[in-house]
Formats: C-alpha cells, sequence, structure tokens
C-alpha cells in the first residue's frame, strides 16, 4: 500500500532542487572566471576578437545566473521549510557562513549589474575589466561559504550537545572544520574545470560543424588550456579529499570503495558487481592504490566497512557514483592534456571529427561528474544530516503536501530548464558570430 | 541594547529595504504588463525598462538576506515557521522563479510571449499578496500547536478579514510605491507623457493604500486586542508618517520636487513600518514565540553582527556605486549611454 511519508518526499524534493541548482551555481562560479580571462587576453594582446568572446559568454551568462538566482532562492527557503529541525539546532552553529553568504551575493549581483551595462562607457577597457573581478570574487565566495556549511554537516564541530541543548559554541572552528579545506578546494576547482570545459565544447560544436572561423579556433584553445590546468588540480584536491574520508569519514570511502575488512596494502576496486556475500565480482583492482588514495602509501591501513555499525552504513550503491566522478576526471585530463601537446607538436589530428567530437563530450561530462560527486559525498553521509548528531530522518518536516510540492516543482523546473536552453539557443542563432564580427568590422582580428 | 533588539532591528531594516525596492519592481511590472496590454506600451516600457535592468538580482537579495538572517539571529523560527509555510512558502518561491526568469528571459533573449507577460504583471501582484500572509499568521490564531505538532489553520486564514485586509495594503501599497518613485524617474529623463500618466497612477493609488491601512488597524483591534493597544503606544509615529503623507500627495499634486516626494513616501512607510514592528513586539509568531525565547547564542549572536557591520562596510559604497552610474546619472537615465 501506499503511504505519505514526508522524510521521503523532503529528500525527494531535496534533491531535485540542489540537482537543478548545482548546474547553474557551477556555471556561476567558473563562468565570471574565463569572461575575465578572455577579456584580460583580448586587452593584452590588443585582439578584438577575445573582448568579443568575453562579450557573448557575458549574455549567455545572464541567463543562467537568472535560473541560478531563482533556484538558489528556492533551496534556501526550502533548508527551512523541509528541514526544520535541522535548521532550528544546526542554525545555532553554523549559520555565520550562511549569512555571509549572502553578503557574497550582494556584492557579486550589485557588480554583475554594473558590468553588464557598462561595456562601452569606459574609455579604457581595463576599468571595466575591474569590475568583473568583484563579480568572480563573489560567486567563488559563495560557494565557499555555502560549502563550508555542508563541510559541517560531514564533520561537525565548535558546539557540544547536552540533552538536546547545545553549548560552547565556536563559530569560527565550525566554519573552519576538518572537512572545509578539502571540500572548498575540490568544489572550486571542479566548477572553473567544468565551466572551462563548457565553453570548450561550444567552440568545438562550432569546428565540427565545419565552421573553421579562427575566432572558433581561439576560443577552443584559450577554453581547453585552462581546462586542463583546472582538471589537474581538480585530480590533485581529489586525492586530498580521498586522505581527509580515510581520516575523518572512513565510513564513507569504504562505502565508495566496497571496502569490508580493515586492511593493510589495499587495492582500490574500480566498478564491478557484489554478490549476495559482498564478494566483489567483476571489478578491476588496482594494487594498493587504495592504501595510496588514503594514506599516500602502499602498505597503509585501511578502515573496512565491517567495523562500524550496521545501520550507520551508507547505501553501497555510492561505490558507482565514486568510480564514475573519478573516471570522467581522468579521461577529461587525458583529452585536454593530448589537445596541448598537439598544438605544441602541430599535429593535426586534433583537429579531426572524432577528437573535436571528443571535446564536445567534455563539457557535458564535466558536469555529470559534478552531480555524481555530489550524490556520492551526500548519499555517502548517509543516514546522517549532521553526522553523529541527527539522523536525516529526525530532521524532516512533519507538514503534509510535501507530495504537491514536489509535483509543483518538477514541473516548475522542467519548464525553466527548457526555457533557458530555448532562450539560449535562440540568443545566439539570432547573432552569430560572423554577423557581429561583421558589424564590427573586426574580420582581421588583432595582432596575434 | 539587547542583542536581541539589535538583531531585530537589522532584519527589519532589511526587510523594509525589501519591501520599498520590490515595490518598485513589482509595481514597475505591473504597470509594464498593463500598459502593453491597454496599448500605451510606447509611454512607459521604455522609463521602466531602463530602470529595472542593472538592479533587479539586487531586489532579490534583499529578500534572500532577511530570511537566512532570521534563521542565523532566531533558529526557532526555522522551526515554527518552517513547518508551518510550506506550503504558501512555496507558492511564493514558484511565482518568484516564474518572474525572475521572465525577465531575464525577456531582456536578454529578448523574447516576445504575450500569455507569459500577463503572468509577469500579475506575479508583481501575487507575490506581495502571498508573502504579505506571513505577516498575517505572526498575528496569531492561525496556527494550532498540539504537542510537538503545528498545524496552519488554512480555511481560518482564508475567510479571514485581517488576511484580506493585509493583501489589500501590500497590492495597493506596491502600485502606489512603484507609481511614485517612476514619476520621479520619468520626470528625471525628461520624458514628460510618461511622467503625467505614472503621477496619476500615483494619485490614484494613495488613497487606497491608507483606507487599507485603516481597516488593518480596525480589524487588529478584535483579532489581537494586545497588538492593538500596543499600537497607542506609538501613535505619534503614526501621526508622523500621515503627515509625510500628505506631503507627497501635495508635492504630487502641484507637480513639484518629485524626488522629496519619494523621500517623504519612504519615511511614511518607514514610520508605519517600524511603529508596526515595535507594537508587535516581543513576538516574533504570536503567541508562541518570542525575540527571546527564539533567540540564538551569545556568541553566534555578536559573530553574525560583526559579520553585519563588516558586509555592510562593503556593501554601502558598492550600492552607492550602482547608485551613481544608473539612477543618479543624468545621461544614463535620459537613454544616451
Ligand atoms: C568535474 C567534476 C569532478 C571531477 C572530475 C572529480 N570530482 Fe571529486 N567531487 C566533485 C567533482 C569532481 C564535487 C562535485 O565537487 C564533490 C562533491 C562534494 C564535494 O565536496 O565535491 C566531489 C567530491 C569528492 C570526494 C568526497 C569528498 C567528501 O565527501 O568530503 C572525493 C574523495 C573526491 N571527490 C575525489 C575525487 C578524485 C580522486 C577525483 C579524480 C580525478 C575526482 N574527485 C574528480
Ligand atoms: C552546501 C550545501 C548543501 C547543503 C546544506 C545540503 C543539505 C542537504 C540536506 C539537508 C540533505 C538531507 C536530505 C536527504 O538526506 O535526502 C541533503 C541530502 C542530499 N543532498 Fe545536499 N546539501 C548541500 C549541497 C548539495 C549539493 C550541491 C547537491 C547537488 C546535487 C546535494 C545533493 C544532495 C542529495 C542528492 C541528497 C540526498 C541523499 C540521499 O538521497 O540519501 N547537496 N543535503
Ligand atoms: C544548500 C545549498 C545552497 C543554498 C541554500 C543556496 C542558496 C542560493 C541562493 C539563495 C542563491 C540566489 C542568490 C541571489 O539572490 O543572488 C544562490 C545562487 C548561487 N549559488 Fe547557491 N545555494 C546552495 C548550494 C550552492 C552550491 C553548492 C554552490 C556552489 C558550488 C552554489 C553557488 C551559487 C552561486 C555561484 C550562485 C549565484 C548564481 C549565479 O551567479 O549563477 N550554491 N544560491
Amino acid at each position: 500500500m501506499w503511504e505519505y511519508d514526508p522524510v521521503l518526499f523532503s529528500r525527494l524534493l531535496t534533491e531535485l532542487t540542489l540537482t537543478f541548482h548545482i548546474i547553474f551555481a557551477t556555471i556561476g562560479v567558473g563562468v565570471p572566471l574565463m569572461i575575465a580571462i578572455a577579456q584580460w587576453v583580448g586587452i593584452r594582446k590588443n585582439d578584438e576578437h577575445y573582448i568579443l568572446l568575453a562579450r557573448r559568454w557575458t549574455r549567455g551568462f545572464v541567463i543562467t545566473v537568472a535560473v541560478g538566482v531563482v533556484t538558489g532562492t528556492a533551496i534556501g527557503l526550502q533548508l527551512s521549510l523541509l528541514w526544520p529541525n535541522f535548521m532550528q539546532l544546526a542554525g545555532q552553529v553554523i549559520s555565520l557562513p550562511l549569512f555571509m553568504e549572502t553578503f557574497a551575493f550582494f556584492f557579486e549581483a550589485i557588480f554583475l549589474g554594473i558590468y553588464l551595462y557598462t561595456w562601452d562607457r569606459f574609455e579604457n577597457q581595463k576599468k571595466h575589466l575591474l569590475l568583473l573581478i568583484p563579480v568572480a570574487i563573489g560567486s567563488s565566495a559563495s560557494a565557499m561559504f555555502i560549502t563550508m556549511v555542508n563541510a559541517f554537516m560531514n564533520t561537525p564541530q565548535g558546539f557540544e550537545l547536552k540533552d538536546g541543548v547545545i553549548t560552547n559554541i565556536e563559530p569560527l572552528a565550525a566554519m573552519f572544520n576538518p572537512a572545509t579545506p578539502t571540500k572548498v578546494a575540490h568544489v572550486l576547482t571542479t566548477a572553473y574545470m567544468t565551466s572551462a570545459f563548457i565553453l570548450a565544447s561550444i567552440a568545438a560544436w562550432h569546428l565540427l560543424r565545419g565552421n573553421r572561423h579562427i575566432y572558433h579556433k581561439k576560443a577552443l584553445h584559450l577554453t581547453v588550456k585552462t581546462a586542463f590546468i583546472f582538471s589537474v588540480a581538480s585530480a590533485l584536491v581529489g586525492d586530498l579529499s580521498g586522505k581527509f574520508l580515510a581520516e575523518y569519514q572512513p565510513e564513507k570511502l569504504a562505502a565508495a570503495e566496497w571496502h569490508f575488512e580493515t586492511s593493510t596494502h589495499a587495492p582500490l576496486v574500480m566498478f564491478g558487481t557484489l554478490d549476495e556475500n559482498n564478494d566483489v565480482k567483476n571489478a578491476i583492482k588496482i594494487p594498493y592504490a587504495l592504501s595510496i588514495l588514503a594514506h599516500n602509501h602502499p602498505g597503509a591501513e585501511v578502515k573496512g566497512l565491517n567495523e562500524f555499525p550496521k545501520d550507520e552504513i551508507p547505501p553501497l550503491y555510492i561505490h558507482y557514483l565514486f568510480d564514475l566522478m573519478v573516471t570522467i576526471g581522468v579521461l577529461l585530463t587525458i583529452v585536454s592534456a593530448i589537445y596541448w601537446l598537439g598544438k605544441q607538436l602541430k599535429w593535426k589530428w586534433i583537429m579531426s571529427k572524432p577528437f573535436l567530437a571528443s571535446l564536445v563530450a567534455a563539457g557535458p561530462l564535466s558536469m555529470l561528474a559534478i552531480e555524481l560527486g555530489w550524490y556520492f559525498a551526500e548519499v555517502g553521509r548517509q543516514p546522517w544530516i549532521l553526522r553523529g548528531y541527527m539522523k536525516t530522518a529526525e530532521a524532516a518536516t512533519s507538514s503534509g503536501h510535501v507530495d504537491t510540492m514536489l509535483v509543483a516543482f518538477s514541473i516548475l523546473y522542467l519548464i525553466l530548464g527548457i526555457a533557458s536552453v530555448a532562450v539560449l539557443i535562440n540568443m545566439f542563432r539570432k547573432n552569430p558570430v560572423e554577423k557581429e564580427l561583421a558589424e564590427r568590422s573586426l574580420e582581421q582580428g588583432g595582432v596575434s | 541594547m539587547a542583542l536581541e533588539i539589535i538583531g531585530i532591528s537589522v532584519l527589519w531594516l532589511f526587510l523594509f529595504g525589501y519591501v520599498i525596492v520590490a515595490s518598485i519592481d513589482f509595481g514597475a511590472g505591473f504597470f509594464s504588463a498593463y500598459s502593453d496590454f491597454a496599448k500605451k506600451k510606447h509611454i512607459l516600457h521604455k522609463i521602466i525598462q531602463r530602470y529595472l535592468s542593472p538592479v533587479w538580482e539586487v531586489t532579490n537579495v534583499f529578500l534572500v538576506f532577511f530570511f537566512v538572517g532570521i534563521v542565523g539571529f532566531f533558529p526557532k523560527t526555522a522551526y515554527y515557521y518552517g513547518t508551518i509555510l510550506l506550503v504558501p512558502a512555496s507558492i511564493a518561491i514558484v511565482l518568484l522563479a516564474i518572474r525572475g526568469s521572465y525577465y531575464a528571459f525577456h531582456t536578454y533573449g529578448k523574447t516576445e510571449r504575450n500569455w507569459y507577460l500577463l503572468a509577469y504583471g500579475l506575479t508583481g501582484l501575487f507575490i506581495p499578496a502571498s508573502l504579505s500572509i506571513v505577516l498575517t499568521i505572526s498575528e496569531g490564531g492561525f496556527v494550532e500547536k498540539s504537542g510537538e505538532t503545528l498545524t496552519l489553520l488554512y480555511k481560518e486564514l482564508f475567510v479571514s478579514p485581517l488576511t484580506w485586509s493585509i493583501v489589500l495594503l501590500s497590492i495597493t501599497s506596491v502600485l502606489y510605491i512603484s507609481a511614485t518613485f517612476l514619476t520621479y524617474y520619468a520626470n528625471e529623463a525628461g520624458d514628460m507623457k510618461a511622467r503625467e500618466l505614472l503621477r496619476k497612477y500615483a494619485l490614484s493609488w494613495s488613497g487606497p493604500t491608507i483606507l487599507s491601512a485603516l481597516l488593518i488597524i480596525y480589524q487588529l483591534r478584535h483579532h489581537n486586542p494586545e497588538h492593538y493597544n500596543n499600537m497607542f503606544n506609538v501613535a505619534w509615529m503614526f501621526v508622523v508618517s500621515f503627515v509625510f503623507f500628505v506631503i507627497t500627495i501635495y508635492l504630487l499634486w502641484k507637480k513639484k520636487r518629485y524626488g522629496w516626494a519619494f523621500v517623504s513616501l519612504v519615511l511614511q512607510y518607514a514610520f508605519a513600518f517600524y511603529a508596526y514592528g515595535i507594537s508587535h513586539y516581543p513576538y516574533l509568531l504570536y503567541p508562541y514565540l518570542t525575540i527571546y525565547d527564539g533567540f540564538t547564542n551569545k556568541t553566534m549572536a555578536i559573530a553574525l553582527i560583526l559579520a553585519f557591520i563588516a558586509g555592510f562596510l562593503l556593501l554601502v559604497p558598492s550600492l552607492y556605486l550602482l547608485l551613481k552610474l544608473f539612477l543618479f546619472n543624468k545621461k544614463y537615465v535620459k537613454g544616451q549611454l
């Protein structure tokens, strides 16, 4: 029989909103940096192609910002609407970064408004570029603050809980909890990486379709180069995140690796299946790699799942989420490295259709890795909402109607998703690069 | 001063900021849509676009600031309001989402859809109406507490005359505030046709705002006598508020000093808004939650206030820059930039 369960529906609605918001949030964090890089290169090389690149990215960006803002407002309210018990408890300890985040938004919103409407107001382009710095700082800072909140949920500290009463609060200790450094660094680097790959996908798409305009080649070069740098950074920080887990959330790492018995010289298990006795089948095993990921030493001991109470172990399917994220990360690093190497060595085939196709796929794959990573991190924290203190089921609202709201928001996001894609496509189709270049009579670009 | 009072004053200030900037935004959206259907688009459209374009995102942040801040300073509100507001707040979120995205799609994406324009204009009235429900609920009588469970009494809420008076005030205020501001703005732009039309709107919505405000006070007498009696302690603030109202109307009527007319309108609302807030003291949700038992701990409160001061020092110059470049820039306002 079907039964109304507010906890289940609250989870589904939170997942839905965050899954949707994170797409726009990631773009919101990464793209201002990319715009700034393009505009800066344009000014330095005195090349109008890059300036136009920055202009066109900005135009697309405002659409994604708008959706980011409305979905962000939704999740901000939903945290209290769906998890009132959690917010009441955690709010006493972790509201500081949440509060500071709104200032970061404020800062970003003000300067974005100014930046958008002052393209032709300044004689000196550099002054206009300066306006973008607060935008980039504001959006990265907001990601940092919200990630601190999420880090706190994973490794809460900075308070004492006795009989439901919270005492000895240290807001700074709560903000700078053990999960904060790796989490913030990984979220930021992957957001920059993903944004660069998405913009690279667009350039590669035009080249693949046979439009060999130098404008697209410059765009591809700039974006893939940037993406490569941030992919390497993401992988390095990802490795550090693994070490963090081994130390502070060993059950998450063990579940991600299907590592049941505590042992030394632990192998890394990629993919595969589990049988009824929890024996791993059909997997690729990389010897010692788990010990290295966890402690930087092939002989190190890694805690296994059997050491934890049965009802405090996260769902084991997060193994696939983790593997897919890492696989995508490694593949994309390789693809962008090949591009760079090919450029240096003047390989012709990096402009061939199959290779361009792989670059087109890079953007969507990278966004998929973001989603997988978040699902891994969040599902891997279950059954806890505040690890060690409050379970997800205790945190949810008791309100009726969560199911109706789930339906309403599904429809809303569906419409928003379709509409934003349609508007973006329409916007750039109506005003292709060639037309805009002709209008500005810049066919030649600049020097370089 | 007690930390609780500082906290609620800061939040009330931002809520007031939101009421003013959002009213301008919502009303502008409504007038813009209305003028389109009434075939007066050419008169109003440009003026409204020029004002709204650079500032719409900033408007939204005021709201975010308020609801994040209130959970920070008063974590228990997350529990009380979070539990009961699921449906009304979700409706407001959906409306805000339609409105925000429409605005961006339309302005930057240059899409033209008539039904969407209609939705945009109407959300300008529905959003303030749905948000104002929270004020009604805070007056008490619409929430039932049995043991640990809280339920919102939808039927009582829906049939209460207090609800509808507050809704009425929110809608008329949106139109009045917005028309007065846009009159000033059109005047700065030297667009006399738009100015005359907007001035007419402003004058015709001024009366209804006062009437609905009186209606609310009358309802409160029966609904929440405690609050009603407290209002007399701050009666002078209501009187000052009314004086500013008269000044605004006088200036609009005489076609003089539109900027000052708007300043006086802001003061009118500020006095009334604070008088209302002060007389509501100490309740956040009558009679269950006061600012004292809902308050966060002292350490966090001080941290939040410090963060607020630091943030404020950052924001004031930035906001000044925004206003200087757009609102107070004659060339921009006139469409020469
Ligand atoms: C483009 C996206 C992307 C890519 C390519 C990677 N990750 Fe990642 N990963 C994320 C996007 C992401 C994320 C979305 O940003 C997460 C989710 C939550 C978080 O803190 O970051 C994350 C979480 C996350 C965690 C969990 C941290 C925690 O729960 O506290 C670990 C251990 C890793 N990652 C490790 C890696 C490794 C070893 C990678 C190797 C290449 C890797 N990630 C690539
Ligand atoms: C920093 C910010 C974040 C906070 C404060 C936060 C908050 C929460 C809360 C309250 C839950 C409990 C609900 C549940 O267990 O289903 C949850 C779970 C979840 N969150 Fe996060 N979240 C954050 C970031 C994200 C992001 C960016 C995503 C991206 C997609 C995400 C995805 C999820 C998912 C998928 C679950 C469900 C876990 C499950 O199904 O068991 N979260 N999060
Ligand atoms: C529970 C989690 C989250 C909450 C409560 C939340 C809240 C919000 C809110 C309220 C806004 C709109 C602000 C405005 O009015 O301007 C917003 C936008 C934004 N959020 Fe989230 N957010 C969450 C998760 C995240 C995560 C995990 C990231 C980054 C990794 C992120 C990055 C952003 C960015 C950059 C924007 C600005 C929109 C843009 O510029 O595109 N958010 N968020």
